[in-house]
């Protein structure tokens, strides 16, 4: 008895994982079918996407995704009413996957090993990984790490670009990691890290709400270039055409300078702080020439 | 859906598989490195075991004392640490107490958290000492010290070693929870299973290969401390109450 029920349960935990990976691709079917479409949005990343409380989600990515969902309603014929699904780096890929996000408008780096699992638009930001110090610190550059200690957020590229770094320099350093973003500033804040490292427009973001942004600086060399698409199913084209038109249009008519400058120069909304951002000349060459290559493609000019 | 256990066996920074599964000469794959995790796992459970159990001992001892003094401090200890959610005091040894007394900052985060799940579990021991205490007869303390015993051999010669045999049960499942409460240690930075899978996840792609081997090695430990105290228990058990063998 006490074995045929265990069998049993691990057969439907089997099944329900199975369910779980069996989604069908033809998004523009399914949302027309359901008539309404998931965005996978997340509550704090920087001003790519983040919440204002209540359900109320914004950002850049939101903004672009917005947009395609514009084009999607135009594409199907069909008014589509639009649910958000905050997600987390660790849950993000699984729930594209089955079935629960359609489109994922946070900031997730495109790169090859996720290329294997799900699909990327065409790159809309580009992250560049930096040390983040306290103003008053001597540290100038990553060399200068030697012996500290630096914080990263669990989770996220970053803790491997740090390790990629520290073997590639010969430096040690002793590396604490933060929960998340947030927790990660708070142990640069109270001394418990010399430095931050983490994607630049992430860094700017915390900064630019701290108690005192004067307090602290972005320093050192660019450690890694990343980046940053709409993420959607694997071999999902349909969809992927028309996010990817959409990002095309916006380009051709400056709507998404408008829009960048709205969210990284601009003051954005609860607090009115300004992230102060300007864009990079690397996202400038990426919506000149549109394309989707992953991280690694980057990390190959960087060096 | 294909399982990919050679993930285990990729070097942590180039990706690549690495023969043997182990990385050499300063190489470290994912293998490696959920093996340290497990260690970090199993340290900080065994070092905030061994506080819980002596506190613990102590402030539930203190619980039966007719000192009201004592009394009242072991109250107010167990209600302290078992009134507040393990994570909130994982944060306040962390980040609120540092802040308060500046020594507490030269103090490596490891023994923050080893003090704050030992306390956190001493207070649920102290509780179960004291009832273990509490079930005796009245009668074993009132013949200790008629006896002409003081209270402190009282205890040390009659009550502790029947109520330590009583609390056994509960303490055997004490020292499983701990091991499984100390995931939560991945929130301030302690690189344990939890933190490894997060992180692995990330970087590989691969959630149910990574979590299925950390859920198999939070398994297996539970269960050997299970097993081992549970052969402890029956050692010990006292002959005559209940679940001994005749």
């Amino acid at each position: 008895m006490k074995k045929s029920l265990l069998a049993l349960s691990a057969l439907s935990l089997l099944s329900i994982l199975g369910a779980a990976q069996a989604q069908t691709a033809d998004t523009l079917a399914k949302v027309k079918d359901s008539g309404s479409i998931t965005l996978g949005v997340r509550e704090s990343s920087g001003v790519l996407s983040y919440t204002l409380g209540g359900a109320k989600y914004v950002g850049y990515h939101v903004a672009i995704c917005e947009a395609a969902v514009e084009n999607i309603e135009k594409a199907i014929g069909k008014k589509l009413s639009v649910k958000y699904q905050p997600v987390t780096s660790q849950n993000r890929i699984p729930l594209v996957q089955n079935g629960t996000v359609d489109l994922e408008c946070g900031s997730t780096t495109n790169n090859a090993t996720r290329q294997k699992d799900v699909s990327f638009a065409n790159t809309t930001f580009v992250e560049e990984v930096r040390i983040a110090v306290k103003a008053n610190s001597p540290v100038k550059s990553i060399a200068d790490l030697n012996g500290k200690t630096v914080a990263t957020t669990t989770g996220t590229t970053s803790v491997q670009t740090l390790r990629k770094n520290k073997r590639a320099q010969g430096i040690t350093f002793n590396d604490v990691f933060g929960k998340d973003h947030a927790d990660s500033f708070l142990l640069l804040e109270s001394g418990r890290a010399d430095a931050f490292v983490m994607d630049g427009s992430l860094l700017a973001g915390l900064i630019s709400r701290a108690k005192n942004p004067a307090d602290f600086k972005i320093v050192g060399e660019v450690l890694s270039v990343e980046p940053i698409a709409i993420m959607m199913r694997k071999d999902d084209e349909g969809l992927r055409k028309i996010v990817n038109a959409t990002i095309a249009s916006l380009t051709k008519s400056g709507e998404i300078n408008k829009l960048y400058d709205k969210w990284f120069l601009q003051p954005t909304p609860p607090t009115g702080t300004k992230v102060g951002l300007a864009m990079s000349a690397t996202l400038k060459d990426a919506l000149k020439n549109p394309n989707n290559h992953p991280a690694e493609d980057y990390a190959a000019k960087l060096q | 859906m294909a399982w990919e256990w050679q993930v285990f066996c990729k070097d942590t920074i180039t990706g690549e598989a690495t023969a043997g599964c182990f990385g050499k000469g300063g190489e470290i794959t994912y293998l490696d490195w959920m093996l340290s995790a497990w260690g970090w796992t199993l340290s900080v459970s065994a070092l905030a075991f061994a506080v819980a159990l002596v506190i613990g001992s102590l402030m539930g001892i203190f619980r039966t004392t007719p000192n009201r003094w004592l009394v009242a401090l072991g109250n107010v200890w167990t209600e302290l640490f078992r009134n507040i959610p393990l994570l909130v005091q994982i944060f306040l040894w962390y980040h609120a107490l540092p802040g308060i007394f500046p020594v507490l900052k030269g103090v490596p985060g490891f023994f923050l958290v080893v003090i704050a799940l030992g306390f956190f579990t001493s207070a649920r021991i102290a509780e179960q000492v004291r009832a273990g205490i509490q079930s005796l007869p009245k009668g074993q303390r009132y013949a200790g010290l008629a006896m002409g015993l003081t209270l402190t051999q009282t205890y040390r010669y009659v009550i502790l070693p029947m109520a330590f045999r009583v609390v056994m049960p509960p303490l055997t499942s004490e020292a499983m929870s701990i091991i499984k409460n100390s995931s939560v240690a991945f929130a301030v930075s302690i690189s344990e299973l939890i933190l490894f899978a997060m992180q692995a996840t990330e970087e590989t792609s691969r959630p149910y290969e990574v979590y299925g081997a950390v859920t198999a090695l939070y398994f297996v430990s539970a269960f050997v401390v299970n097993r081992v105290l549970i052969y402890v228990e029956a050692k010990v058990r006292v002959p005559g109450m209940a679940g001994a063998k005749a």
